[in-house]
């Protein structure tokens, strides 16, 4: 078992550097490609700037950009974790109690399907901006991560909860060391859709949000450069954008995997 | 049922029972009638086999014991020891498939039943792995379960039922997915354990040949709703080994057992 494990190594190191450096290559390729288009054909900035345009503003701006940043990541992180926090433990009771379940899964489903741009400029009109931002990024993520985790609290192995109940479990005991663990796996799937969905709930509101003023996130400067016509400056918070959603879901997919890397199929390599 | 052998006294043999089913039925939610009515009396340090065609009831007989369902009517009485409050009434259950968590370790899935019994984790640890060892998995405690074969998988929840040192352990027909040169090992194996523990086992079955060599008694049972059709003691020198399985006296057994068994699968020709 163990043994296999250098043997199978080789391949698949080789397998991941490849589809690391392939898309990589892609990137470089549509890079130059946009560089080389735009020089030939003297496209201005204000119409499409080049990505070393791009580049530079980034540099020349990013003391403002750095603190929208801060900002978006932040309202970002606030509605994740409401979400992870609200899903799982509505989930928990959903598991508790069928009524409950009955009583509020509906809403939840109206929630999750009534779009969120749409409620955003409602909420700004009750609620203080900031927190009208993280209940838009709360309510875009938190419906995966409860149903995913109540997906997972109901695949609990037959025989195992038949175990549990022939030595005595407690109810907190049979939640504490069979259920969680069983949903584990279906948790961590929920998380991760929910990290890049907090960002775009998180977007949604500082735009629905950006003519009020106040807001000083990424998404409120890609508004204001666009009524500036500061088109590379939009490019580049865009930029900074695309970057934080590919961090947020590395970091999950990395926490998801180092996590089950011992027991659960997918996070297993192919032969052992 | 008149195998219960009076020669002790009926004093004797009453306090000797392990198990005992009296009128059991069990009617399920659907009023599909599974079982019985059921008798059966199990004497301490017996090994018996429960025999029968696929959705006779068997498992459901087992679960009934185990206490993991309950009997629409009649009563199921299992021994235990006065006064002292044991883990999982005093039982062991290996269930049809090995039924391990997959999230942690070998010896993690045997302490389990003494962590949900509240036994301190040094003392839980130093079981799980004696449990490990009496079933020759000692090098595999830290190994996590889909790192083992389908046969210690299953060695892994044998000693899983038996860390809790029960009187009794119930087999719901616990190797039947293992290839046969497996099976006759762990078959081995069981009856080397219950040579040493004295435990009572009840294994469930619908191998004749498997039945015929482990058990003392195999109960040989009807198409559903299940009943005792025939019980037939296996009487042969112990030890039994590999000789007997091959001897002219276990494909005696095999043959009558079967031919008990004839009538259950006579009604299912048309199935």
């Amino acid at each position: 078992m163990n043994a296999q494990a250098p043997v199978a190594a080789k391949p698949s190191t080789a397998h991941s550097a490849v589809r690391f450096v392939l898309p990589l290559i892609v990137f470089a390729a549509g890079l130059a490609a946009w560089e080389i288009v735009v020089r030939l054909r003297e496209i201005p900035p204000y119409v499409l700037p080049a990505p070393s345009v791009i580049f530079l503003t980034l540099i020349k701006d990013w003391a403002v950009l750095s603190q929208s940043l801060a900002t978006t990541l932040l309202t970002t992180l606030e509605g994740f974790a409401a979400a992870s926090i609200g899903g799982i433990a509505l989930a928990l009771l959903f598991n508790q109690s069928k009524w409950v379940e009955y009583s509020l899964f509906p809403y939840a489903v109206v929630l999750q399907v009534t779009p969120v741009i749409a409620v955003a400029p409602l909420l700004l009109i009750y609620l203080e901006q900031q927190t009208a931002v993280v209940v838009c990024a709360f309510i875009v993520a938190f419906f995966p991560v409860l149903s995913n985790t109540t997906l997972g609290l109901n695949s609990v192995d037959r025989n195992l909860a038949g175990l549990f109940q022939l030595y005595g479990a407690s109810k907190p005991q049979t939640l504490r060391f069979l259920k969680l663990p069983a949903a584990l796996p279906y948790i961590l799937g929920g998380l991760r859709i929910a990290g890049g969905l907090s960002l775009i709930g998180a977007v949604v509101a500082e735009i629905a949000a950006g003519t009020a003023g106040a807001g000083s996130g990424l998404a409120y400067r890609i508004a204001e450069s666009g009524y500036r016509l500061n088109i590379p400056r939009m490019f580049a918070a865009l930029l900074l954008l695309s970057l934080a959603g590919i961090v947020i879901y590395g970091v999950l997919a990395l926490i998801s995997h180092l996590v089950l890397r011992r027991w659960h199929e997918s996070a297993l390599g192919k032969e052992t | 049922m008149s195998s219960v052998k009076p020669s002790s006294g009926v004093e004797a043999s009453l306090t000797a029972l392990a198990v005992s089913l009296r009128d059991v039925t069990k009617v399920y939610d659907n009023g599909v009638m599974a079982l019985g009515p059921l008798d059966l009396a199990v004497r301490k340090g017996e090994f018996i086999s429960l025999l029968g065609p696929s959705g006779c009831g068997k498992s459901t007989a087992l679960r009934l014991i185990a206490g993991l369902t309950a009997a629409s009517s009649g009563t199921v009485r299992v021994s235990r020891h006065e006064g002292e409050m044991q883990i999982g009434h005093g039982i062991g259950f290996v269930f049809q498939e090995p039924t391990l968590m997959p999230w942690t370790s070998v010896r993690e899935n045997v302490r389990l039943p003494l962590k949900l019994g509240g036994i301190p984790k040094a003392e839980g640890r130093a079981r799980a792995d004696a449990a490990l060892a009496s079933v020759g998995l000692a090098d595999f405690a830290d190994a996590f379960p889909r790192e083992l074969s389908g046969g210690m998988k299953m060695r892994v929840s044998l000693a899983r039922a038996l860390v809790t040192d029960p009187d009794i352990l119930l087999m719901d027909e616990p190797f039947a997915a293992l290839d046969e040169i497996t099976r006759f090992r762990l078959n081995n194996d069981l009856l080397a354990l219950w040579r040493s523990l004295g435990k009572t086992v009840i294994f469930v079955t619908h191998s004749v040949f498997e039945s015929v060599y482990l058990s003392q008694r195999v109960v040989v049972m009807t198409a559903r709703p299940g009943r005792i059709l025939a019980d037939i003691r296996i009487e042969t020198v112990e030890p039994r080994g590999e000789e007997f399985r091959t001897s002219a006296a276990y494909s005696d057994y095999c043959r009558r057992v079967s031919a008990a068994l004839a009538p259950s699968y006579a009604g299912q020709l048309t199935l």
